[in-house]
């Protein structure tokens, strides 16, 4: 097997809260793959966001901590880099977007100062030179008239064109990897589409590995070759895109897919939208055994007493379930 | 503001007549666009004038108007203004217009220099126990508390006492007294500044493009003086302001109890405390020094108002 690009390995991260300890990512496995698109997908509060930040070492410590595990960036672990060292990865080698495009930028800058600022802090252009790789990137994103727009402020901006400016500013270094956390949740669904369709233009351009943090099935359909699903800080299922919207094995992952809105069926069968009954169990005290048993309608004693173990179904497909 | 316009959104394609006017138009570098904000704003252009002239009065002033300022003249003792002295003269007969444009170098200046000194105290303070939670913020608070807890004139008498003569060894007796008053009144008005900077950075610093420039690989230092701090200027600089005010107003407190400046050194502050007890018989000689207090305090206050909307790109005027 290839070395993947970033291998998290059995991620641990905790956070410690007035009301006890919280295992927001609990024991999370993922590996990326160069010039793959991985989704991450479930529920808020299942530990999408906790394990994206972990892996750029973004987690506020104290409270966050690391429990456990290793997050191996080409072989190499980051969770005991020093902080000057990680700043060297940050952008350079993995570059995030985050989800509301609207206060993600410094109001007090001109997004050309703020993609050359990144650009003479990694790669020691001038700020000349900077500015017009800031252009470039602008040109790139489809900002029209970039020549012009690099001089304004965000507040002159709309929300898909900031996000256009995040994906610009984040892929300014050429990153390895880029981490996506819910980077269309804040827009519209018709910008939603443009965005979604940059990024995978800018993936084919510089060859770049995605990791797409989502809650939308769909986009994971259209965008990403690998899925994994999480739940309550653990993967419950993960397999190639067709696999997992094809064969769903774990009742969640079943679930979310019967839980996507359909305008036709809606508008002329009025059927309800279906949803999965009940919410994700406290972090602070999970219940032994699988974690979405008490959601599950198939649940047996069995599922109540022991987690069940990651067992591979089919080449590439893994499912945390007794099923 | 050029750019912001509808019309250099569709810019890119050049059949559009207005997107190509558009695109004609000249930038500005962010320096000419507060420039231009600055000046829409009246009342601190007004001020600016009036502090510039102010400052160039100061300045140049005493080698125009060439009266000496310690010329005593009994027969023309507490005359109100004539062409002879346009200010007219104290009871010892000294021109009181010479008097206030030599003793307003020192007035200005301890009132600019002790700001300086309380707002880098204060942002220094207040950065490094906003960025650094727990003990050093709690220990950084606690003594701005201290600090904003003791009697401010038992503490200045305390600490004139105590280094006056030193300080007028080491730096002679002008200088020196300048050096420790500016000291003394910015080192008691950091206070506030390092409040307002700390409670700026912990609502700033959960900020998203914080995190932004975290993510992109900003080390600590750069994410506060790139990121935050620019963003907390606003209220910094109506503190600085303020403080200006102040700095003034305390140090002719201290030349009234005669700690401050010698008495042969016409202050503002010392020249309306010595006209105090003529204000019946000769109002003018505190009416001048006091209006120009009032005018250099009130037109910093303005431009204060004036630089924090103009240093705001947010504000499109």
């Amino acid at each position: 097997m290839v070395e993947a690009l970033l291998d998290i390995r059995d991620l641990k991260t905790w956070f410690a809260t007035e009301d006890g300890l919280v295992r927001a990512v609990d024991g999370v496995d993922l590996r990326i793959n160069r010039s793959e698109t991985v989704g991450v997908v479930g529920e808020s509060g299942c530990g999408k966001t906790v394990t994206a930040r972990s892996v750029l070492k973004l987690i506020d410590m104290p409270p966050g901590r690391f429990a456990g595990g290793q997050i191996l960036w080409q072989g190499r672990d980051l969770i005991p880099l020093q902080a000057a060292e990680m700043d060297k990865i940050r952008s350079k080698e993995i570059a995030i977007v985050f989800q509301e495009p609207m206060t993600s930028l410094n109001p007090v800058y001109t997004v050309g100062d703020q993609i050359a600022e990144v650009l003479r802090e990694h790669e020691k252009l001038t700020r000349r030179q900077a500015i017009e790789r800031a252009v470039e990137m602008l040109a790139l994103v489809n900002i029209p008239n970039p020549k012009m727009r690099v001089h304004d402020y965000p507040h002159q901006f709309s929300g898909g064109m900031r996000q256009r400016v995040m994906i610009a500013m984040a892929l300014s270094c050429r990153p390895k990897l880029l981490i996506a956390d819910e980077p269309t949740t804040a827009l519209d669904v018709t910008i939603q589409a443009q965005i979604l369709e940059l990024m995978q233009e800018m993936k084919e351009k510089f060859g770049m590995a995605i990791m797409l943090i989502t809650h939308a099935m769909g986009v994971v359909a259209e965008t990403c070759q690998r899925v994994v699903v999480m739940y309550a800080g653990k993967v419950v299922e993960e397999a190639p895109v067709e696999a997992l919207f094809g064969d769903p094995r774990h009742p969640y992952t079943q679930g979310l897919i019967r839980s996507i809105p359909r305008v036709d069926r809606a508008a002329v069968h009025k059927e309800r939208l279906e949803a999965i009954p009940g919410t994700v169990p406290s972090l602070l005290t999970p219940p032994p055994g699988c974690r979405f048993a008490q959601r599950c309608r198939f649940a047996k004693d069995v599922c109540t007493q022991a987690i069940p173990p990651l067992k591979e179904v089919s080449a590439g497909h893994f499912v945390r379930c007794v099923l | 503001m050029p750019g912001s316009t509808p019309a250099s959104l569709s810019a890119e394609a050049p059949a559009v007549p207005a997107a190509a006017a558009a695109a004609k138009k000249p930038r500005f570098s962010p320096g000419l666009e507060a420039w231009r904000r600055f000046r829409r704003h009246k009342l601190a252009v007004a001020s600016a004038v009036i502090l510039l002239g102010m400052i160039l009065a100061v300045a140049f002033g005493p080698l125009v108007w060439r009266v000496p300022i310690n010329e005593i003249d009994f027969a023309a003792k507490l005359e109100g203004p004539t062409l002879a002295h346009p200010f007219g003269t104290d009871d010892l007969g000294q021109d009181v217009l010479a008097r206030l444009l030599y003793g307003g170098r020192i007035s200005l200046s301890v009132g600019l220099c002790a700001m300086l000194v309380a707002a880098f105290v204060g942002v220094l303070v207040g950065a490094l126990a906003g960025m650094s939670r727990g003990t050093v913020d709690a220990i950084l608070m606690w003594l701005a508390d201290l600090f904003l807890s003791l009697p401010q004139l038992p503490l200045l008498l305390l600490v004139i006492y105590l280094f006056r003569d030193a300080l007028k060894s080491a730096f002679g007796p002008e200088g020196g007294v300048f050096i420790m008053i500016v000291i003394v009144i910015g080192g008691l008005r950091w206070m506030p500044v390092a409040r307002l900077v700390r409670a700026q950075i912990l609502s700033l610093r959960e900020k998203e493009f914080v995190e932004a420039a975290r993510a992109l690989g900003a080390s600590k230092m750069r994410q506060v003086v790139r990121h935050i701090l620019p963003n907390a200027l606003g209220p910094v600089i109506v503190a600085g302001t303020i403080d200006v005010a102040a700095a003034i107003i305390a140090e002719s407190t201290l030349s009234f109890l005669g700690l401050g400046f010698p008495p042969d050194i016409p202050t503002w502050g010392r020249v309306l405390f010595d006209a105090k007890d003529y204000l019946d018989i000769a109002p003018h000689w505190a009416m001048f020094p006091g209006a120009a207090i009032f005018l250099a305090v009130l037109s910093i206050n303005f431009i204060g108002d004036g630089l924090r909307d103009a240093l705001d790109p947010r504000r499109v005027l």
